[in-house]
């Protein structure tokens, strides 16, 4: 459906450039007038927040198909469009995006001291490129926004970050920028695949190159070099060490965004492209995923377990939570009648942008305190925190998968699909649950609590408590952690269509399945060679 | 009769959170009030509900409110069920719970956390009635952790103390053990079933291999292990009791700890078919029972020694649903709940007391200071030892007469040793505490006073079900008025056939005489010969130090489990992860500036150089171009 019968005015268009439009005020009127920019960011985050709920209301959920279509010849020699579009899945990643852009402008009303502007500037670009890559229907406008979101990102962690900045900022991009190079490649010899032997002719349209039959060794080779790039975002083990230092350096706000939706790029990748445009090859590599992906859940608790940083054992723990995203993710097409997994997937996605997100927020709450992250430094802050702690304390439970708060029913639907796959794998797999449990309480207590010995222990510091402002940028989470837990169907409606379709489009590759993606790929280079 | 089914967990959430949001500042002046007011609603609603399904008996209240989970083929409902097993634990934990209320608001008075106290009491109840109520599997799994979270805040309350904060945490680890299996069990009912509703389930039973019912069955009781604080996850309990003494009578005592006995009488169409799954139900709940009893012999924390009689105790009821004794189970877990209750609030009047004083060698001589609290602990005492004719009595015999019945004589013999050693310890406790000369400082003995009004009425109302309630619902023995309100239940349970004036009657009489040894053991042991338990420890000290380090458990665990876990993480993080997988990526960075380094001496900034470079590179081109195509 287009934006004409749904909207009345393109809206798609409007949430992704608003910031945009607030980057161009600021740029014009904004030097040396903080408040300004601060509130212009402000606003324009807050209304495509607005509007992404908007559009999150109006979307049709029995409709099969993107929705809000907007579409116009863009380059007409190589057949590219602007189009934009969504469906369930990619309006609730919009809506995520929103939301965390406003309250990371929130909670970095205080936070840089210096080239301030820029920051501000930095987070509204960011912003724009995500939006783009979620709306984008369009490889070729897909694949810019994904490099565009990169920039900014790689600014705020460069410019604001912490001592090791730059060495952080090079390797997210490096790391980053070999997987879209390996995607540029795969898209270019998909889309001169399609111009050449496909009655579709040239075209970057994802919807129509999603119905192609690709021969299996482009299949094997395209969806291996697209699976690396979102591979690497996620981040799958062992391609996640960019990840804590990225974390460890960033200032609170790229932390969150990083954590909240940059790494669900990765997610929302293999379902958009991947899956859809290599089934076959999907199928294959069923098995090198799920072994990956339980390594990533038990691995990720595992090294977090021994973090004695505390925003580099969240970035940990995230490690091994986007497990059960990519986990979900391929158990629904190994099995039959299996979508649950993928559904519990994306809500595991959805969470985990909530919960981490948040947790970021008040590590960073804490530092602004304690100017500390080292955790044997805290202690017994809940004496003098008691707001601060109980935020804390609810983000870590919803984190460690208690049922009535987000994480559990993601990953418990995720290890549902699992067990319908293997039970003895869920049953390793759900040992990180455990796990789970024990490095956040026991990070809980010795920060919260008291590890040291029986006699109160008099933080060094005095502190005090939150501030209402923070307090707001929290209260938005803490509801939906507790909406996403009580009633997930609000969210689960969305995705419901758009899951079945990618089922429905990967399940024929099933019956027949080759046999071992690592052993075709070593195959097909033989045969190269 | 909905709608008040629904408000029996909501009013304690809604007092959670306006007790947790006003407490501190609206509410200062009396902050317990609104979390006071939902509990007593509850009971209130409670008790209209129980008389409601008594009479309409054997027709169960079974509802659906809304669609919870649905993704895929995977669809749970929230909803509620109450039949005679769900009123009999409505009973218990509304009336505990309101009791501990009330008790609270003398015992907690002069703590600075006193409105965070009662909020999460009150969360507390809203997640047990959730998980009695629940319809279905996954729901019941909610409260289940919902409790578990509880129990953590709740014993780590004190949280400035290590040893608190260690052992909420040690609580809720253990438990997560537990739910593994919980939660991978009910993996495995969805997949053979395909739906997580107990009446969908059950329906379905006969249908399914015994295998898989064996796997089912096996997989809910590790869980049940875990929240019912069997061996080997028994661990987590004695170190609960940390946490203040209201909360181990409620949570650690008559409700929480009962959840894997109750879940695992829920799921009686499950587990009765497997005869495997009984077995060890029964095995491992026999082995707990002499287990903890013999540990409690040696403690002198006067909660300790409480703690392992509860885990014991749970220990009979398993071994009771082992052996096909439901009805029984239920009616120890039933009179266990009141008289292990008032066991717990009795020791916390002590100590409150004794000015906080929780050691027996430093009590003594307390029965005339305290004369309240000294009546009702001995009528607790008297029940929890299984004496004529308080509550224990009755559910105690109607367990051991049912192992006998089912030809588990082993498993009775065990069970008959156990009493004595109960008798024994819980005699230990009240001689060293209530008898005797007072050992406590002269500063402590000035204090000691009789708790408030508050304090004493909920003990002095406990006692009451502790002394008459077998009389009153277990007569007959194995045909009293419980037995008829949950034969819908157990529909399938064999009436034991016992003339009750012949076998069962002498195994009454065997058990009383058993229990009147233990005592008068005791009373010689602690009162008249005070230095033969030293004696009888250095004759046997290997023995003893076994029995007084918990059979070295905990020490097990860490070297086990702990360290070697710990040391695994710790060599992932420091080898393969800094080492190997990020050595690589920064090997490869390397190894590309190495390359860059060799060429750089290349660029030397000198043109002549780089004229020279441009004629050589002229040069080998035309001779290769010349000789491919020239030639």
């Amino acid at each position: 459906m287009g934006w004409h019968q749904q909207a009345g005015f393109p809206i798609l268009s409007v949430i992704t450039y608003l910031p945009l439009a607030g980057v161009l005020a600021i740029m014009l009127f904004g030097k040396g007038r903080p408040l300004f920019y601060k509130i212009v960011s402000l606003v324009v985050t807050l209304a495509a927040f607005a509007l992404s709920t908007v559009m999150l209301l109006r979307l049709h959920t029995h409709l099969p198909g993107m929705q809000f279509v907007e579409n116009f010849m863009w380059i007409r020699r190589f057949n590219i469009h602007y189009g934009f579009g969504v469906d369930g899945i990619s309006a609730l990643f919009i809506f995520l995006t929103t939301l965390l852009g406003f309250i990371v402008i929130i909670s970095s009303w205080h936070y840089v001291k210096d080239r301030e502007r820029g920051f501000f500037v930095s987070l509204l670009l960011l912003q724009v490129g995500m939006t783009g890559v979620f709306c984008a229907t369009d490889l070729f406008l897909f694949y810019v926004f994904w490099e565009a979101m990169l920039i900014p990102m790689y600014f705020i962690i460069g410019i604001w970050g912490g001592p090791r900045k730059i060495y952080a900022a090079i390797k997210f991009f490096l790391f980053t920028l070999v997987g879209s190079l390996l995607m540029l490649v795969a898209i270019i010899a998909l889309v001169y695949y399609a111009r050449v032997n496909s009655p579709v002719g040239l075209t970057f349209n994802i919807q129509l190159l999603s119905r192609l039959v690709l021969p299996h060794h482009l299949q094997m080779w395209a969806f291996a070099a697209f699976f690396l790039a979102f591979a690497i975002k996620v981040p799958m083990w062992p391609l996640h060490t960019w990840l804590p230092d990225a974390h460890v350096e960033a200032p609170t706000a790229g932390s969150v965004i990083l954590a909240g939706v940059l790494l669900k790029m990765g997610g929302y990748g293999m379902l958009r492209l991947c899956l859809p445009i290599f089934p076959d090859a999907a199928v294959a590599f069923i098995p090198l995923v799920v072994a990956l992906s339980i390594v990533a859940i038990i691995y990720g608790a595992l090294v977090s377990m021994q973090q004695k940083d505390l925003k580099k054992l969240v970035a940990y723990s995230s490690v091994s939570h986007m497990g059960f995203v990519t986990l979900g993710i391929f158990v629904s097409i190994a099995v039959l009648n299996n979508a649950q997994g993928m559904e519990g997937a994306i809500l595991v996605m959805f969470s985990h942008g909530l919960l981490t997100g948040a947790l970021f927020l008040l590590v960073g709450f804490l530092y602004e305190r304690t100017h500390t992250r080292d955790i044997a430094a805290m202690g017994q802050l809940a004496t003098p925190l008691p707001v601060l702690a109980g935020f804390f304390l609810f983000f870590t439970l919803g984190s460690l998968g208690l049922p009535g708060l987000s994480g559990f029913v993601g990953e418990f639907l995720s290890l549902l699909g699992l067990f319908h796959y293997s039970h003895w794998m869920a049953a390793v797999a759900a040992l990180g649950v455990i796990l789970a449990a024990c490095y956040l309480l026991w990070m809980y207590q010795r920060v919260m609590f008291n590890d040291r010995g029986d006699d109160a222990v008099r933080p060094a510091f005095s502190l005090a408590d939150l501030k209402s402002r923070e307090i707001v940028s929290l209260v938005p989470l803490v509801v939906l952690a507790v909406w996403v837990g009580v009633y997930p169907n609000t969210f689960l409606n969305l995705v419901h269509l758009p899951v079945q379709q990618i089922v429905d489009r990967v399940v024929p590759s099933l019956a027949q399945a080759h046999g071992g993606a690592l052993a075709q790929l070593v195959h097909f280079t033989r045969g190269l060679l | 009769m909905h709608t008040m089914i629904v408000l029996i967990p909501l009013l304690p959430l809604a007092g959670f959170v306006v007790t947790l949001l006003l407490g501190k500042r609206v509410l200062s002046a009396r902050p317990e009030v609104v979390s006071l007011a939902a509990v007593t609603a509850s009971w209130v609603l409670s008790m209209i509900v129980v008389a409601h399904v008594f009479g309409a008996h054997d027709k169960a209240i079974d509802f659906n409110l809304f669609t919870w989970v649905s993704a895929g083929s995977f669809h749970v409902q929230w909803g509620y069920l109450v039949d005679s097993l769900a009123a009999v634990m409505l009973i218990v934990v509304s009336t505990i719970g309101m009791l501990v209320h009330y008790y609270s608001i003398g015992y907690m008075r002069s703590d600075g956390g006193y409105y965070r106290f009662f909020a999460y009491l009150n969360l507390f109840m809203f997640a047990m009635f959730t998980l009695i109520l629940a319809n279905n599997y996954l729901l019941v799994f909610l409260g289940w952790e919902g409790v578990g979270l509880c129990s953590y805040l709740l014993i780590s309350f004190w949280f400035h103390k290590k040893s608190a904060s260690q052992a909420g945490k040690k609580a809720f680890l253990v438990n997560r053990i537990g739910d593994w299996g919980f939660t991978l069990g009910l993996f495995l009912i969805f997949t053979t079933f395909g739906s997580l509703q107990f009446g969908q389930v059950f329906a379905k039973v006969s249908l399914v291999s015994p295998g898989l019912v064996t796997w089912i069955s096996l997989l809910l009781f590790v869980g049940a292990v875990g929240k019912s604080a069997q061996f080997p996850l028994h661990v987590w309990l004695p170190d609960a009791m940390e946490g203040p003494t209201p909360v181990s009578a409620l949570i650690h005592a008559a409700t929480m700890v009962n959840a894997g006995v109750y879940m695992i009488a829920r799921s009686y169409p499950l587990v009765s078919h497997s005869h495997t799954a009984m077995l060890v139900v029964m095995i491992v709940g026999t082995f707990t029972a002499i287990y903890a009893a013999c540990i409690a012999l040696t403690q002198n924390d006067i909660k300790k020694v409480i703690a392992y009689s509860t885990i014991s105790s749970l220990g009979f009821m398993f071994m009771a649903l082992g052996a096909g004794a439901w009805v029984a189970a239920i009616f120890y877990l039933f009179a266990h709940g009141f008289f292990k209750g008032l066991l717990f609030l009795g020791s916390g009047s002590v100590i409150h007391s004794m000015s906080g004083e929780q050691d027996m060698r430093r009590m003594g001589g307390l029965r005339k200071k305290l004369p309240l609290t000294f009546w009702t602990m001995l009528i607790g005492a008297l029940a929890n030892v299984g004496m004529f004719p308080f509550a224990g009595f009755w559910a105690k015999d109607e367990i051991l007469g049912g192992d006998f019945s089912a030809h588990y004589y082993i498993v009775w013999a065990v069970g008959i040793v156990t009493a004595f050693v109960t008798a024994l310890f819980m005699f230990r406790l009240m001689f060293l505490t209530f008898w005797g000369e007072n050992r406590a400082s002269a500063e402590v003995q000035r204090h000691i006073h009789e708790s408030p009004r508050v304090m004493t009425v909920p003990l002095v109302i406990l006692a009451i079900p502790a002394a008459v309630l077998g009389l009153v619902v277990g007569l007959p023995p194995d045909g009293g008025w419980l037995h008829t309100f949950l034969q819908p239940v157990f529909f399938n349970v064999e009436k034991e056939h016992f003339a009750w004036a012949g076998t069962g009657g002498g195994l009454m009489a065997l058990s009383l005489v058993v229990v009147a040894l233990g005592i008068s053991t005791a009373y010689v042991a602690y009162l008249r010969r005070p230095g033969l338990p030293a004696r009888a420890a250095a004759r046997v000290p290997w023995a003893y130090e076994a029995s007084y380090h918990k059979f070295y458990m905990d020490e097990f665990y860490n070297a086990a489990v702990i360290r070697p876990v710990m040391g695994f993480a710790m060599w992932l993080w420091a080898f393969v992860d800094v080492r190997v997988i990020d050595g690589a990526v920064n090997g490869l960075a390397w190894l590309w500036g190495a390359f860059g380094r060799v060429l750089r001496p290349l660029q030397t900034g000198r043109a002549q150089s780089y004229a020279f470079g441009v004629f050589a590179g002229l040069f080998v081109l035309i001779i290769l171009i010349r000789y491919f195509w020239g030639a």
